[in-house]
């Protein structure tokens, strides 16, 4: 079996790929209807005609550049498509192989992707939130404006005014959640490829982050994280 | 289309909803940037409605965030929303009712994939097993927070001291409503309404007093995109996102907007601010910003409820032109006070924010 086959097969395997794509007429309602295809150089519609052409190296290159982590995954493309069709679906099974073979790491826009992961998959593993107020730091979130500062500020205060319950035992808003249950989430991660994820991630960004250049002892490489949170090389958008 | 004609079309989307009995869980963006919505929310069902709601502090996160930002496997966070329907069913219940637009998408997607796949439920079976000893029941049904306030809205108006009505003029206020696209694109049949013709926030509206702006771009996405939001250089998507349906719902003058999705009002609420210092330019009169609301404020508002005590002092566009709209009172000096009635700070004004 050559490599090109292999590819499409393991794309083949996620059952979203099976479920957003059913059989696509190219009418490119997916695209008139997609946030991202008025924002960015992108296209669904040629996304959903290349998975379904099966051409392996065209499937490859996708999964190597920036395209396919421009899509928003609102799933708009879903309620339009007259045939049932979800490029939005399409797109999470390609960009999870995309990460299973490191191909993530040769985009800008797919380098992202260690950045995400040391932020909200950390928070979900050890502390059972997507988002926590901390991660709320004025100077990497500027447009939470004047009152996202003073929140940020006045954490304790602000919350408990508003009856949250932060960092607190019990039940309630942005509560403590309890170490057996963050206990269980761990041993969710491990088992069902959830960690296999994160890893590959890091090896992979590592990899790149040297192979870029930055060869920070720091085996966190916050210098190649803070680069590739900040860097728009101008190229992404639609002219 | 023809108000009869939706009505018709809106008709065949009528889903059921739970009346009583829900195992509630919480949306890591509303618990960040709305607290006081989830708490009001819970006060509306246990003190006004009489509805037993629990809230187990052991569930977590569904990991939605994580997994439309694609760092998160399916079968992980399908183990974890399993997770969650085991908190469900050790405690007795049958009903969910989900505070988040993205994990109700999530939920729905989940439960639809084992009915289509069922060695995938049963893989998730022995995945939550080994993992936690925990077994599950797939619950009866699966409602978001909102869906449940739809199905009271004539209780709570019953209940009301205000109304969605200008108290000077007696006209009905302006509202554009916004539902989130996890809410129905996906599985249409899971929202009030459908994809087309949601009307889940337009039938509070309604109820309440107000008037639905029907504008063109009443169901484009406010540019969360998740790791369109996510990482900072990605942003300029977002606020382009919401900027397109600010100058589309600009004209028709909306006295307020109400959202549906935890994520969208913050962003509605905070892209006003980044487009006026940006460009100077903002979509309310007289130099301010349009009103962003949860529908538990709205429904908090209605029902008399203090503002401040929902967390509206959160929102960086002020909402205090609303307030004077409807004739409600509020302490502006206790705005920015703590629990006790101390001042803790003042954020820094800007133009969005003057209050008249």
């Amino acid at each position: 079996m050559s490599q090109k086959m292999e590819i499409y097969q393991e794309l083949a395997k996620d059952i979203r790929l099976a479920e957003g794509l059913k059989s696509c007429m190219n009418c490119g309602v997916c695209t008139a209807i997609c946030p991202a295809a008025e924002f960015y150089d992108y296209d669904p519609r040629i996304i959903a005609g290349i998975i379904q052409s099966k051409d392996e190296k065209r499937i490859e290159e996708l999964l190597k550049s920036d395209v396919i982590w421009y899509c928003g995954e609102c799933m708009s493309c879903k309620t339009r498509c007259p045939r049932g069709n979800c490029v939005g679906l399409i797109i999470m099974a390609l960009r999870s192989l995309s990460q299973e073979l490191g191909y993530f790491a040769e985009s800008e826009k797919g380098r992202q992707q260690l950045a995400i992961k040391r932020v909200v998959g950390e928070n979900i593993v050890y502390r059972g939130y997507c988002v926590l107020p901390e991660n709320l730091v004025p100077e990497m979130h500027p447009e939470q404006g004047p009152v996202g500062e003073w929140i940020f500020g006045n954490k304790e205060e602000v919350y408990e005014r508003v009856g949250a319950n932060y960092n607190g035992e019990g039940e309630g808003a942005l509560r403590k959640i309890p170490q057996e249950s963050l206990d269980e989430i761990y041993r969710i991660f491990e088992l069902t490829g959830g960690f296999e994820r994160f890893d590959k991630i890091e090896y992979f960004s590592k990899e790149k982050a040297k192979s870029m250049g930055f060869t920070d002892d720091n085996e966190e490489y916050p210098d190649y994280v803070s680069h590739i949170f900040t860097t728009n090389n101008g190229k992404h958008n639609r002219q | 289309m023809k108000k009869e004609g939706k009505i018709q079309v809106w008709q065949d989307y009528q889903k059921e909803i739970a009346d009583d009995h829900y195992f509630y869980v919480r949306s890591c963006i509303r618990q960040n940037f709305f607290p006081g919505s989830e708490q009001t929310f819970l006060k509306i069902l246990r003190k006004e409605l009489d509805k037993d709601i629990y809230e187990n502090p052991h569930h977590t996160s569904c990991s939605g965030i994580g997994y439309h930002s694609d760092i998160v496997p399916f079968d992980t966070i399908q183990t974890i929303v399993a997770r969650q329907f085991a908190l469900m069913t050790e405690a007795g219940y049958q009903n969910i009712a989900v505070s988040c637009i993205t994990s109700f998408g999530i939920y729905n997607e989940i439960i639809e994939t084992w009915k289509e796949y069922p060695a995938e439920l049963e893989k998730i079976r022995g995945y939550l097993k080994k993992a936690t000893g925990r077994e599950f029941e797939v619950p009866e049904n699966v409602a978001h927070a909102s869906d449940i306030v739809y199905k009271f809205k004539e209780d709570i108006a019953a209940r009301g001291k205000f109304k969605l009505i200008n108290h000077k003029t007696g006209k009905p206020l302006k509202v554009v409503e916004h539902i989130g696209c996890h809410y129905s694109k996906m599985f249409p049949c899971k929202g009030v309404g459908g994809a087309e013709f949601p009307f889940v926030l337009a039938g509070m509206i309604e109820a309440w007093g107000g008037e639905v702006i029907d504008y063109p771009e009443r169901r484009h996405c406010c540019g969360f995109g998740f790791r369109q939001y996510l990482i900072m250089s990605n942003r300029g998507y977002s606020v382009s996102n919401s900027r397109k349906k600010f100058e589309s719902m600009e004209p028709y003058k909306p006295d307020f907007i109400v959202s549906n999705c935890p994520g969208c009002p913050m962003f509605l609420d905070r892209w006003q601010y980044v487009i006026e210092e940006m460009e100077g330019k903002t979509f309310g009169p007289d130099g301010q910003g349009i009103p962003v609301l949860t529908y538990e404020e709205m429904a908090g508002l209605v029902l008399g409820y203090n503002p401040w005590d929902m967390g509206m002092q959160m929102h960086q566009t002020n909402v205090e032109p609303l307030l004077d709209k409807m004739g409600i009172q509020y302490d502006p000096e206790l705005k920015y006070a703590n629990k006790h009635g101390k001042q803790i700070g003042h954020p820094t004004m800007v133009r969005c924010e003057i209050n008249t």
